[in-house]
């Protein structure tokens, strides 16, 4: 049974006006197999956490733990983060000229389980999973984000996810700038690698409208560095229907 | 003839020149440093001739030169310079004849005469040329690996003619020691068509300079490929003269500049017969401290030349700081009866956001830099059509990549 135990997180960035403390001291378990939703307004922290959590170098972790299954993750490479079982769907994924997304996914395959994948399986693999997410198979010999409208970096990350099997992932904000149908593939994608490998997740959204087709197991509300309230589905959708108002004026904003 | 009155001119060098000088923006010479020197605002109007003494003593501001490091060319630039046979390796091909030719063969000077004071140098002084002559209907395959020169200042003259109808495929290899100015002539007669790779894997310490003029005929093809990974200074310069109607020119060009490294290409193609094409494509990765690369890329289209399909391109991948990319592109169009010219310049950093995405994958940062720099390079790398010297390359490339003090 893996577990993703965050405990005690503060973590800072460098800024042009010095350095600037966002988590301020977050806690959370996840276990595998659960769905959690981090929700809360803009800069509160929640692409921070993920960020953090992944080990992009511009976070630098100031106190606190990120054990995965006791193994402590801060001071890891990120590529070890990954190899470890840690996965990132990112918001912003960059482009990579000349490398083709089916190149790029066996090499990253072949990093992660340290040999190569056997052709003829992968092969199968790759392009069930490109049908089952709606990308037609022309889009494996494209380059890496190269010329990606918005829904198809999306469904690529989550191509990823299915194709990759890390025991926890992070989703920033992948339902940004999706319209509705695209929303469902994306969200039919990530239910289809929980059923079939019993990851955990860690669902970051600023809207509950993803929350409709990924039923979260806990909600944990961020304000200001910290997790301001946690529950159940139900949270959802309370902030459904009042938003963050409430949170923003326990304080002191700006 | 639909010609513009005045030529639509975008050039960006001379632009820069007439900025330098407002006051001469023609062809009225300048003084400058005591030196005479003729800023050139059209490409076909710079000056030309095979002999070092009528270029003026180079200063290093001249359009030519500018990008250049001239201190440690001026051995070649004005030096004496040894112009005896040099020591190739080959295997006999049937098709191919090699013969060392006087240098007053009427072959040489069919295909171009020096625009620079180097280019003229190594003409002033060769003794003989080699000629490479490639004849016949089939396909013929010819790799000459030259790797023994000493490091002395020494020019070369090559002339490669494809006869009429033939087809060649032909690899020059530079390897080993070199302080070398150098022309090559390639003609490629009517109908032919043709492949000239360059490579350059010289030492460490070796400086090349090279010109490369073709002249394709009616309906005959070139496909010129310049590779250049190692030597301290490399500079080569490609002229095309498209001379007959459907002539077709495809220029690809792929380098790797480390720490401290010059590699340097002038391109220019002279489209001077109607329904002429030609493709550009330059793409460069530089690595460390101080690698510099220049492209700068001419096309001219003249008044000749209706019909004519043109396009250019550089592309510069920045792996780290401190690396410096010049791109340049100059496109100047005489008739406004066009199917097209284009062109296109852009270089990009390998940032951290590119690094971070592939190691959120699971690939290391060594595997991340040896993906980007192999897709980015393996367009014209697999122009080479030749799989042997391909996979040569491509781990050439990546042995370019180990970090400067890792072992290699």
């Amino acid at each position: 049974m893996s577990v993703l135990e965050i405990h005690d997180l503060h973590v800072s960035v460098e800024t042009e006006q010095g350095k600037i403390d966002i988590l301020k001291g977050v806690d959370l378990t996840v276990n595998e197999g659960e769905i959690h939703a981090i929700m809360g307004p803009n800069g509160s922290g929640k692409s921070t956490l993920a960020y953090t959590i992944a080990g992009h170098p511009k976070y630098h972790v100031e106190r606190g733990s990120i054990k995965l299954d006791g193994n402590e993750m801060t001071g890891l490479p990120v590529d070890e983060r990954a190899r470890a079982g840690l996965f990132l769907a990112m918001q912003y994924p960059v482009e990579i000229p000349g490398v083709a997304v089916t190149n790029f996914l066996r090499t990253a395959k072949t990093a992660l389980d340290g040999e190569a994948p056997a052709l003829r399986g992968w092969t199968k693999d790759v392009r069930e999973a490109m049908k089952n997410l709606r990308m037609d198979p022309s889009f494996a010999q494209r380059n890496v984000n190269e010329g990606f409208s918005g829904g198809e970096k999306k469904r690529h990350e989550i191509l990823q996810m299915e194709l990759l099997k890390p025991k926890f992932a992070i989703l920033d904000e992948t339902d940004s700038g999706l319209d509705v149908d695209a929303l469902k593939i994306v969200a039919d994608g990530v239910n289809r690698a929980k059923t079939e490998t019993g990851l955990g997740l860690l669902v970051i959204t600023h809207y509950t409208r993803i929350l409709r087709y990924i039923q979260p197991d806990f909600v944990h509300v961020f304000v200001d560095g910290r997790v301001a309230e946690e529950g159940g589905p139900e949270l959802a959708d309370r902030l459904e229907a009042e938003g963050y108002d409430r949170f923003l004026t326990e304080t002191s904003v700006g | 003839m639909s010609a513009p009155a005045s030529p639509l001119t975008t050039d960006e060098g001379a632009h820069q020149q007439a900025q330098l000088d407002p006051t001469q923006p023609g062809r009225a010479p300048r003084s400058d440093g005591g030196s005479s020197y003729v800023p050139v605002q059209t490409r076909s109007e710079r000056f030309k001739s095979t002999t070092t003494s009528d270029f003026p003593a180079v200063t290093g501001r001249e359009i030519e030169w500018k990008f250049s490091p001239i201190a440690k060319l001026r051995p070649l630039i004005e030096g004496e310079l040894d112009g005896g046979a040099w020591h190739y390796d080959t295997v006999a091909t049937p098709g191919v004849s090699i013969a060392w030719v006087d240098r007053a063969d009427a072959s040489v000077g069919s295909a171009g005469v020096p625009e620079d004071r180097a280019s003229a140098n190594a003409w002033t002084s060769f003794e003989r040329a080699l000629a490479i002559t490639i004849d016949g209907d089939e396909i013929q395959d010819l790799a000459l690996e030259r790797s023994r020169l000493d490091g002395a200042p020494r020019a070369a003259h090559t002339i490669i003619t494809a006869k009429k109808h033939s087809r060649g495929h032909i690899v020059l290899h530079n390897s080993g020691a070199a302080q070398l100015a150098e022309n090559v002539e390639i003609v490629v007669e009517d109908g032919a068509d043709l492949t000239v790779v360059s490579v350059q894997q010289w030492n460490d310490d070796a400086i090349h300079l090279a010109s490369h003029f073709a002249r394709v005929g009616r309906d005959a093809k070139l496909r010129h490929v310049v590779v250049s990974l190692d030597g301290d200074v490399i500079r080569i310069n490609p002229s095309v003269h498209l001379v007959s109607e459907g002539a077709d020119v495809e220029l690809y060009g792929a380098y790797f500049a480390t720490s401290g490294q010059h590699i340097e290409q002038q391109v220019f193609v002279d489209h001077n017969a109607p329904k002429t094409k030609s493709r550009v494509t330059y793409k460069g990765a530089l690595q460390g401290r101080g690698a510099h690369t220049v492209w700068i890329g001419d096309v001219l289209i003249r008044q000749s030349a209706a019909g004519t399909d043109s396009y250019e391109q550089n592309r510069n991948l920045l792996l780290s700081d401190g690396a410096r990319a010049d791109s340049i592109p100059n496109l100047e169009i005489e008739t406004g009866d066009i199917a097209g010219a284009g062109h296109a310049s852009a270089s990009g950093r390998f940032d951290d956001e590119q690094l971070f995405y592939l190691q959120a994958r699971g690939i290391s940062e060594e595997e991340a830099r040896r993906l980007v720099v192999r897709g980015f390079l393996a367009e014209i790398v697999q122009r080479i059509g030749s799989p042997e010297l391909q996979t040569r390359l491509e781990s050439a490339i990546e042995l370019a990549l180990v970090p400067e003090g890792a072992p290699s």
